[in-house]
């Protein structure tokens, strides 16, 4: 597998000091620590923090500036940063009005930002936080670690990012972060593993003629493999299984996200949302607002996955709100 | 007892680090294939500062490798382990003169540090498969034999058995859990280093015959 790395042992270090470079205007980086910023920060308004295991870019730094994130942690490949790099994040950019951590539900990212959320408590910091388990493949039960945060999560970075910019207080933010999330539902699959810089191999194996159908943003499999077939057809399959946990109905205004995984081309996500506006016009549902791109990544994973987020006045409200970060602009 | 924690730091970081690609390979199967090289990373760096160590209270030390396990493995397993070591640090703050007697009870603590930093117990397929039935047995056995090496190769049995048991278990916690049926048949890495570590524990008070 032929990259553009130096040393893969320093491959998030060096990648976020080429961000800065390319966007010292908008960025700043804590000294020593994988930690983004934004360049002005805010002064009496709740901060919000997200961050996780890179490889997702350009979650979540790409995310961080006005009108959404003020610190992306920026973990090493696929593993959450550790309790104190999320600590220090919270001590660069805590305000009086205080800080909302935006976690995806995974194991490692969940334990690391409530560690870090005691310890900045204990000094006084104001932190709450909300966990993003926007991914129907998986399960929800109390008895397990329940559903994974994916692709979702940059919706709830932008509504919830655009009502911190007006003033919300951190309780409302919460309760605004905990309605994005209750309205967003998001399936994927991949046609080929990710390479995994660090470890030197692919993700997983898949035969040549086969898909994975719900796999999570970590190359961590899905729920059952099959022989791939059209565009048509997997979406169809996706839209299915996400309108069993989506309460948007006829009537209902949705925000839709085609996600490219890293390595699936733009040709084929618009391919794919012109099936899911198909779905979505048979069922009278009506598309708000689509974007479609990469948002949420997978290294160089091919596939994509597709969110629904039920909307409400509020929430379009909020997503028209201006924002300016690297990753996205106003939509 | 620095001299000792010094040494067993060194020789679980050897053994994490020739086992990398054996926790890598398992990971791979049932998580996303990093367990290895993560915590190679961390016990690296512990091998690396493990000089500066000589001066510093048992309490110290234990602090020193939870934060060092915490920032430099990441993920789940820095939380856990670095929140075992952190237990353990606050459980051993101004004790001096640490008897045999006093060894379950510390072991004890860090495991049960894991439980509640993992929202998690026994019979989900977890490193507590291995480390639950180690710890029970030393506290059960403790005062039934001189040597701690025998009841620590003793307790070994049980962790073994503990982590054998994960093979055929349905994944409850970690992302092995979203496999839910296809996690079963496979073993749980977090299950197999910590018998790594136990291992080398173990082997290590038989060598000095303690």
């Amino acid at each position: 597998m032929k990259k553009i790395l130096n040393n893969v042992d320093n491959i998030v270090d060096e990648m976020l000091s080429g961000m800065i470079d390319a966007h010292g205007n908008l960025l700043d980086r804590v000294d020593g620590r994988n930690i983004i910023i934004r360049r002005n920060k805010k002064i009496d308004k709740v901060a919000l923090i997200s961050g996780g295991g890179s490889g997702h870019e350009p979650a979540h730094a790409g995310y961080v500036g006005r009108g959404m994130l003020d610190a992306a942690v920026c973990g090493q490949i696929f593993s959450s940063p550790g309790a104190d790099e999320v600590y220090d994040a919270i001590k660069a950019v805590a305000t009086d009005a205080g800080v909302l951590l935006i976690i995806k539900n995974y194991s490692g990212d969940v334990m690391n930002f409530e560690m870090a959320a005691e310890l900045a408590a204990a000094d006084g910091i104001k932190v709450d936080k909300i966990v993003v388990n926007d991914d129907v493949a998986v399960e929800g039960s109390t008895y397990t670690v329940g559903r994974r945060g994916i692709a979702g999560t940059v919706f709830v970075h932008k509504i919830v990012g655009a009502a911190a910019e007006k003033g919300y207080s951190l309780e409302e933010l919460r309760k605004l972060g905990e309605k994005v999330i209750d309205n967003v539902k998001t399936m994927g699959m991949s046609l080929e593993p990710c390479f995994v810089p660090t470890t030197g191999r692919k993700s997983f194996d898949i035969a040549n003629d086969e898909v994975e159908i719900g796999l999570g943003i970590h190359g961590e499999p899905g729920t059952h493999r099959e022989k791939i077939k059209s565009a048509e057809i997997h979406v169809k399959q996706l839209l299915d299984e996400i309108f069993k946990h989506s309460n948007a109905k006829t009537d209902d205004e949705v925000a839709v996200m085609v996600n490219g995984l890293g390595a699936t081309t733009l040709i084929e996500l618009y391919i794919a949302n012109k099936t899911v506006k198909e779905f979505l016009d048979e069922r009278e549902i009506n598309i708000y607002k689509t974007l479609v791109g990469n948002f949420m990544t997978s290294i160089d994973m091919e596939g994509f996955s597709i969110s629904i987020l039920k909307l409400d006045e509020e929430m379009k409200e909020l997503l028209d709100a201006q924002s300016d970060t690297v990753g996205m602009k106003n939509l | 007892m620095q001299k000792i924690i010094i040494e067993l730091i060194n020789r679980i970081a050897e053994v994490i680090n020739t086992n990398k690609d054996y926790l890598t390979d398992l990971d791979r199967t049932i998580g996303d294939g990093d367990h290895g090289v993560n915590l190679n990373r961390g016990f690296s760096k512990i091998k690396e500062d493990a000089g500066g160590y000589s001066n510093l209270s048992d309490s110290e030390i234990s602090n020193k490798i939870a934060m060092t396990l915490i920032s430099n493995v990441g993920g789940a397993s820095g939380a856990l382990y670095g929140t075992a070591f952190m237990k353990m640090a606050i459980f051993l703050k101004g004790k001096e003169n640490i008897s045999k007697n006093d060894i379950p009870d510390i072991i004890s603590v860090g495991i049960e540090g894991i439980k509640m930093r993992g929202k998690s117990d026994v019979q989900e397929k977890t490193m507590l498969d291995t480390l639950v039935p180690f710890s029970n047995y030393l506290k059960k056995n403790i005062q039934k034999e001189e040597k701690l090496n025998i009841i620590f190769s003793e307790a070994l049995i049980k962790a073994k058995e503990g982590r054998d048991s994960t093979i055929d278990m349905l994944a409850k916690k970690g992302r092995a859990s979203y496999l839910k049926e296809r996690s079963i048949g496979h073993l749980d890495p977090g299950a197999a280093s910590s018998y790594l570590i136990l291992e080398t524990i173990t082997d290590v008070l038989r060598g000095k015959d303690i």
